[in-house]
């Protein structure tokens, strides 16, 4: 009896440690997107001169899960000519894709669920997938506002992923590894966001059009589209729309971080800075970027459509491009090429 | 075990949802299902080993080719009924056709039966997947030995991709264009203020 209880343990334990360690990676997330939510109504109510939420709990503290249990209570509506299933699958697949990719991110040295050789093409897989969540929603509402808001977010996405994968094949050139470990260990003597600077504000203005953020959020245009793809969902649906979008700026600015600001590496490696353990300065670096995202929504006016189509495609796509071609140039010139281990 | 048993699922899963490509009768429901396929297709490469083939699989095939063609499905208005008329007509070109991959299939299978040295001929050009990882594998075949068909495919879909844009692009007369550049190089009307914090201007 013991010992089928100690085989069945073993056979069990790898399971229940994998379950613990997503757990350890999901709860902080959520948690995360909650008081981002509350961190951009707080940062554009000062950049507004105005108090934001602070009412609930101790400076608005508890607002967010105020707003999740509001959320909770509400009643789900499914309009009566919407695609039933297609309507009900679109905000779980957002939810889920935007909380899966988190899988393959190194939050300090070996601390990654799992750590896979082509990490960074997981990433932007997972991320490409994100489009569909918001193409099934505006289709499945069948509402106009719904569908003309998720065909927007479809060409708009699809576009700046291009010019991503370009930044993404120049950062590649110069590590030699699709490893994310291996891209932020390649950053220890230098960020690439120092050598690599208008590729980092390539991608950095490209994430915020994968995320649908502003200035780039004309899927959700409230002026014109009410709020785009989203319109029909209520409650709980429409929640896990919000927490998807909001996981995604999360992964996005860790995207950003690790590809660029040299993931979970301190500043500087001398003694007040590497006393700071790894995780601490990613989240520090990711803060900082979220930072950004919310100054932007405050900032800037959204751009029209024809704008955003051009910026992507006559702007960036010819910048990134050539990109590509002078980093290897130089990194071949140079005789800076990365060797990966196993080449003869 | 497990390998065998998530190895089923996507099996499974990836015919299931290929079957409901052709069977279901909402034209978006067929993409979706397509798209499944394709994630499962992409699962069981990685089961191979090929995670460098999943992964483009999942960002070219799911990531770009089926979000333009769910695109466009979504915006046609199909009637199925009406494209089920004259279904049966089809029947004798597609049984030909699907028979004919099927004696294909089983010929290839039936080589490494009663061939056995084919398969290790075909093996030869590539290295063991345990000594490099499989990106750095294709990597060094396509750039090296292969260069010029690599760079010959690619020159194929240049043609492709210019001769698509000469079809379609027509000059539209009468359309005002913005001129970014003009925009912001005029001077007289743009005027920058320094605003007290407070006061407002």
């Amino acid at each position: 009896m013991v010992d089928f209880a100690l085989t069945l343990w073993e056979a069990l334990w790898p399971l229940i440690w994998i379950v613990i360690k997503i757990l350890a990676i999901v709860v902080p997330l959520l948690v995360a997107v909650a008081y981002l939510t509350y961190a951009e109504r707080k940062v554009i109510s000062a950049m507004q001169r105005r108090k934001g939420p602070n009412v609930v709990g101790p400076l608005g503290l508890l607002q967010p899960f105020a707003d999740g249990v509001k959320l909770f209570l509400k009643e789900t509506i499914i309009p009566s000519g919407a695609n039933r299933a297609v309507f009900l699958l679109a905000p779980m697949l957002t939810f889920f894709l935007s909380l899966v990719a988190w899988a393959v991110i190194p939050f300090g040295e070996g601390l990654v669920l799992a750590d896979i050789n082509v990490g960074i093409l997981y990433l932007f897989a997972i991320s490409g997938m994100g489009v569909y969540g918001i193409l099934m929603a505006g289709w499945a509402s069948n509402s106009k506002y719904s569908f003309l808001g998720s065909l927007r977010s479809a060409a708009q996405m699809v576009s700046y992923e291009v010019s991503m994968g370009f930044v993404i094949i120049s950062v590649l050139v110069v590590v030699g590894s699709l490893n994310l470990s291996d891209i932020v260990m390649a950053q220890k003597n230098m960020w690439f966001v120092i050598p690599l600077l208008p590729m980092a504000v390539i991608f950095f203005i490209s994430t915020l059009a994968e995320t649908n953020r502003h200035p780039f959020d004309l899927p959700e245009a409230e002026a014109e589209l009410v709020t785009g793809y989203n319109v029909e969902y209520s409650a709980m649906t429409f929640a896990l729309f919000f927490l998807g979008e909001y996981a995604n700026m999360i992964l996005m600015s860790g995207m950003t971080t690790i590809l660029f600001l040299g993931g979970w590496l301190p500043p500087f490696d001398v003694a007040p800075f590497n006393l700071i353990p790894g995780p601490i300065w990613f989240a520090l670096k990711i803060s900082m970027l979220l930072f950004v995202f919310i100054w932007l929504r405050a900032a800037f006016p959204r751009y029209r459509y024809d704008q955003l189509m051009r910026l992507g495609w006559k702007v960036f796509l010819p910048i990134s491009l050539a990109a590509v071609v002078v980093v290897s140039g130089v990194l071949v010139a140079f005789d800076m090429l990365p060797v990966a281990g196993g080449m003869r | 075990m497990i390998e065998a048993l998530v190895f089923y699922v996507f099996a499974l899963t990836a015919v299931g949802s290929g079957v409901m490509v052709i069977s279901a009768k909402n034209p978006v429901h067929s993409v979706l299902f397509l798209i499944l396929a394709f994630f499962n297709a992409a699962g069981l490469f990685v089961l191979l080993g090929a995670e460098f083939l999943a992964m483009l699989l999942v960002v070219v095939y799911v990531g770009a080719v089926a979000v333009l063609f769910l695109f466009v499905v979504m915006m046609l208005d199909i009637n199925t009924t009406e494209l089920r008329q004259g279904f049966l007509q089809y029947l004798p070109i597609g049984v030909v056709v699907g028979g004919i991959m099927a004696v294909e299939l089983v010929l290839i299978t039936a080589g490494w039966y009663f061939a056995p040295y084919v398969s290790s001929a075909i093996g030869a050009p590539t290295p063991q997947p345990e000594q490099v990882s499989n990106t750095l594998a294709l990597g060094e075949l396509i750039y090296t030995r292969f260069v010029y068909l690599f760079q010959a495919s690619g020159l194929v879909l240049l043609v492709a991709m210019i001769g698509a844009i000469t079809l379609t692009h027509r000059k539209r007369v009468g359309s005002k264009k913005q001129n970014i550049a003009k925009q912001i190089a005029r001077e007289d009307s743009v005027e920058l203020k320094k605003v007290e914090p407070g006061r407002g201007i």
